[in-house]
């Protein structure tokens, strides 16, 4: 068919985490793109070695700890001091700036809460993992004690990368059918 | 392995021994030209006694939470820092210099060479009702629990110590399952000691005021200061070209200690003074109207240095792991933390006496910074600077984050 492609899914399962970022090291340097990892845990220093780029989620916790900083001022400055000026233990109502140490914990609170809650939602959102959402693990053993690579590859690379999976230590490869994948042209 | 044995470079023992002359000139000059200028009673050098109290309790700290952070990281058996143990352990050695230093000072204030106890002055309690209604609690009691906290220190940290070198000549773990045990029970003397040294030992120079915060803000000023001694010497090994087998999610660890123990001091410093602040009690406020009417600069400077430096320099993941912006930070909240024991102890000491930082703060800071790397450097040619035997080592040697 024209404007389509057929790949090979290949599961390389493994029983440590070891071989499996050996292997991985493996494909690299054999030019084959890893389509995905999957770990009952999170294994360190993983992410530069199948090419996950750093995440951004950092920048946004910076930007919504910014936003929750700002809403909180404008919130206590508008109850305490612009709308409604209230004494409190005889400090001046009238100036935002002579009041500060009292505002603080608020606006420490909220940065807090908006960074957390949306750095959390951010998360979720984009693994998409919302209400309803079915778990994508291709062998539920991944949740248990197994560690698997998934490969998407073209037909004549099967054999060389079985191999190479096996020699790293894989305790089976698994051949799961084919996909197919539209071309850009 | 490349080199695991340390030697001291000639360069930098003559580096601490200039600074140690520094220190020492000023001594004797602060002693020359700090001398009462007005016709006040209880201003005998006070000053320049002070300065040296100061120094005495900054770097005893730092060999106190050194011991401390050692301990932690048996009693939560962690494995990350299993590679830096022996710069830990040679800063922590510090602690039998500082104690000795401090007990020293305690010795001359009980005999009344200096006045930075009020309560050891026998006029000053007579005259004061106030003084003389917690003289139970001063006094010979004073004493035994200050002794006490330093044999508690003193041999938790030698026991911790000496279990680690043991260890590595031989092959079984039991060693290091005594440091847990150990580590643990010191958690729990120095959980309490910790807060009731900083009542006795800083909090009592302002006698007249209390606060229960205050054990912790000096706990968490010490613990920074003494992450901070360590990330600089981890640097100026590596730049020496030892310890290649620290790994560099090692020294980002280390620097988010530096980040979160910032934020830490910075969090129990202003809930103290909030809480003060809003009450405004004359018999409470008058520890704050004090600094901010004497020591206005200094404050300010303390608290942002100390609080918008790591916040604002080290907050990105690429500063931790940079040499260059750890030293940077470093070396500042470093001298952060000093000027924060100068704030604490001053005021109550000097009082409006003082008029600001001068070369005497500085040059007798110089002297003991000048023994206090003199003895950790030395401490640290002792022994080869990666453990042996330690059940987490390869743990250590493979951290990555």
């Amino acid at each position: 068919m024209a404007g389509v492609i057929t790949k090979k899914v290949i599961h390389g399962v493994y029983d440590d985490e070891v071989p499996l970022l050996e292997a991985c090291k493996k494909l690299k340097a054999a030019g084959i793109k890893i389509k995905d990892v999957f770990s009952p845990f999170p294994i360190h220093g993983i992410d530069p070695i199948i090419g996950v780029p750093r995440t951004r989620l950092a920048i946004c916790a910076f930007i919504y700890g910014l936003t929750g900083c700002g809403l909180a001022t404008l919130m206590m400055w508008y109850m305490m001091i612009s709308d409604w000026p209230t004494d409190v233990g005889g400090k001046p109502t009238w100036a935002y700036f002579y009041n500060v140490p009292a505002f603080i914990p608020i606006t420490f609170e909220s940065t807090v809460l908006c960074a957390g809650h949306g750095m959390a939602i951010t998360y979720l959102l984009r693994c998409m993992l919302v209400p309803g959402a079915r778990a994508k693990n291709p062998d539920p053993r991944t949740t248990n004690d197994k560690f698997l690579i998934l490969l998407e590859l073209p037909e004549e690379k099967t054999t060389e990368v079985e191999n190479l999976l096996r020699t790293a230590g894989a305790i089976e490869v698994n051949h799961k059918g084919t996909v197919t994948e539209k071309l850009p042209y | 392995m490349s080199n695991l044995n340390f030697t001291f470079p000639q360069k930098a023992k003559t580096v601490t021994f200039a600074l140690m002359g520094v220190g020492l000139v000023s001594i004797i000059a602060a002693f020359i030209f700090d001398h009462p200028a007005e016709a006040d009673g209880h201003y005998h050098h006070n000053r320049a006694w002070a300065n040296i109290f100061v120094n005495c309790f900054f770097f005893m700290a730092i060999g106190l939470a050194a011991a401390f952070f050692l301990g932690l990281q048996y009693a939560a058996e962690a494995g990350w820092a299993t590679t830096i143990k022996r710069v830990i352990e040679a800063t922590a050695w510090f602690l039998p210099w500082g104690l000795s230093a401090m007990m020293l000072m305690f010795i001359l204030g009980q005999m009344g060479v200096h006045h930075i106890y009020g309560w050891m002055d026998k006029d000053l309690v007579a005259a004061d009702p106030m003084i003389q209604a917690k003289m139970g609690y001063f006094g010979i009691f004073w004493w035994i629990r200050s002794i006490a906290y330093m044999v508690a220190w003193g041999w938790f940290t030698w026991k911790l110590r000496k279990n680690s070198m043991d260890a590595d000549n031989t092959t079984s773990n039991d060693h290091h399952w005594k440091n847990v045990k150990l580590g643990a029970w010191f958690m729990v003397i120095f959980a309490v000691t910790s807060s009731t040294s900083a009542w006795d030992w800083l909090l009592s120079i302002d006698v007249h005021w209390f606060s229960t915060l205050y054990g912790w803000y000096i706990f968490s000023g010490m613990w920074v200061s003494a992450i901070t001694a360590m990330v600089l010497i981890i640097v100026y090994l590596k730049k020496l070209g030892y310890m290649e087998f620290v790994t560099e999610s090692t020294i980002h660890d280390m620097g988010k200690w530096m980040f979160a123990i910032s934020f830490l001091w910075t969090y129990l410093y202003f809930s103290q003074f909030m809480l003060y602040w809003y009450a405004n009690i004359p018999e409470e406020i008058i520890y704050f109207q004090q600094r901010w009417e004497d020591y206005k600069p200094l404050m300010w400077t303390v608290f942002f240095i100390n609080f918008a430096c790591p916040m604002v320099i080290l907050m990105s993941r690429d500063a931790k792991r940079n040499f260059w912006f750890l030293m940077f930070v470093g070396i500042i909240i470093f001298v952060g933390h000093y000027l924060d024991v100068v704030m604490i102890v001053m005021p109550g000491t000097v009082g409006h006496h003082w008029t600001g930082l001068s070369w005497m703060e500085f040059g007798i800071f110089a002297g003991f910074l000048g023994l206090f790397l003199y003895v950790v450097l030395n401490n640290l040619t002792k022994r080869p600077l990666l453990v042996k035997n330690h059940p987490f080592l390869q743990e250590a040697l493979h951290h990555s984050t």
